[in-house]
């Protein structure tokens, strides 16, 4: 009798599990297919050239901050990392990332703000902000054309789980999923839109439709908002989980951060 | 004996929702789709406000998903079947029960659910306790997608 509550338990658990998220198939990796390659000529033709790339202006930026001391006699970027291409060759590929000193899972501007207030006594630039997406898109441009590492290859497959299930998780007033759309339904039209498959490859990135450079955490907000969902708090764990379970599924895929998009 | 028969049931339930998801794009029969009673309102359905509320891109935004016959449109989506026809291939109830909740006729579909007030997790603050679209508006669109007989 109590094997089968047990097993009566266990599959009403599962059961329960199921109805939270929509399961539908993932994307075989042969299929992967990166914003960059699905969008027009004309926006490819953009990113490819470092001088009509936008988001190139704020590799400048973030190139001279990365050299610049702080007025408080703290060292610059470059006094404790040394030059930024060798420093930072590969980083950004490798995050999100734990911080070796606090155990805090970090993503890359989150690693940056905590670098100005531990080591530059500084208080962190803003999320959004234009320096720190400066230096995010410095640093990104070094792992331009590596491939993204897999988070759960440093022990972090616990955020990707719960990312995956955020993903599976439909919101909102118009009840979707991440899944339903960049999953079930890439390259279909939504609108005038074709539906890419939403891999994070390229952030910081420039939006045409942003008029801006941004980062993946404000492309995803756009997401819940537009299914008229409350986004979370910037800043919130479960932008990182997203984030995590994100380049879990797109491990293997080429950076090209900093990126354009339409 | 009977707890056997029980967990088969169980099973058998539980395996109801993942044999529907095979289904999932596949044409229903008629038949099978259930009927909604109309709702209460205030004055009789307008098709033609119906119609200005499929092409809204605010308010019904069918046309996301949706083709259809409106020429005056540019942009049509191809998520889900076009609303031509829709008149043949539906009662005006069953079109009515696919506007209120097409979860309660597949529940892997990605149509919204327009007139359920409850709305879905993290709802958006400016949407809290209300449906998509409220009644007349349902009624409205219900009545003009069962002019769609071509």
């Amino acid at each position: 009798m109590g094997r089968i509550v047990a097993l009566l338990i266990a599959v009403l658990a599962a059961a329960s599990v199921r109805a939270e998220g929509v399961q539908v198939p993932g994307i075989a990796p042969a299929d992967r297919r990166s914003g960059f390659e699905t969008m027009g000529p004309d926006v490819q033709a953009m990113q490819r050239d470092d001088f009509s790339n936008p988001a190139m202006l704020g590799v400048a930026a973030g190139e001279a901050a990365w050299s610049r001391a702080p007025e408080n006699g703290k060292p610059a970027c470059s006094g404790c990392h040394g030059d930024i291409d060798a420093a930072m060759r590969g980083v950004d590929a490798r995050y999100p990332a734990r911080d070796a000193k606090s155990g805090a899972v970090l993503d890359l501007p989150g690693r940056i703000q905590t670098c100005q207030s531990v080591n530059q006594g500084l208080s962190p630039q803003p999320r959004e902000s234009d320096g720190l997406l400066a230096l995010q898109a410095a640093i990104a441009l070094r792992s331009r054309g590596m491939p993204i590492e897999p988070p759960s290859a440093r022990g972090l497959s616990d955020g990707v789980q719960r990312g995956e299930a955020l993903y599976r998780q439909r919101f909102g007033q118009l009840n979707l999923a991440c899944a339903q759309c960049h999953d079930a339904n890439w390259g279909r039209a939504l609108g005038g839109t074709r539906i890419p498959q939403g891999h994070p490859t390229g952030y910081p990135l420039f939006r045409l439709e942003w008029q801006s450079i941004g980062s993946l955490q404000r492309r995803l907000r756009n997401c819940l908002t537009g299914v008229r969902a409350e986004p979370f708090p910037s800043g919130a764990s479960e932008w990182l989980d997203l984030e995590l379970f994100l380049r879990e599924r797109a491990a293997g895929m080429a950076s090209d951060a900093p990126g354009v998009r339409p | 004996m009977r707890r056997v028969a029980l967990v088969i049931g169980l099973a058998a339930w539980l395996a109801g929702p993942i044999a529907g998801r095979v289904a999932v794009g596949a044409p229903m029969e008629k038949g099978a789709v259930p009927e909604a009673a109309p709702l209460a309102t205030s004055r009789p359905p307008d098709p033609a406000n119906g119609r200005r509320i499929v092409v809204d891109r605010r308010r019904g935004f069918c046309l996301l998903c949706h083709s259809g016959p409106f020429p005056e449109e540019r942009f049509h989506g191809d998520l889900a079947p076009s609303l031509a026809g829709a008149g043949l291939r539906w009662s005006e109830g069953q079109i009515r029960a696919r506007l209120i909740d097409s979860t309660a006729i597949n529940p892997d579909t990605i149509m919204p659910p327009y007139f359920k007030s409850e709305g879905g997790y993290r709802l958006g603050r400016a949407f809290a306790g209300k449906p998509i679209l409220n009644a007349e508006e349902i009624e409205d669109v219900t009545a003009f997608l069962a002019t769609l007989r071509d």
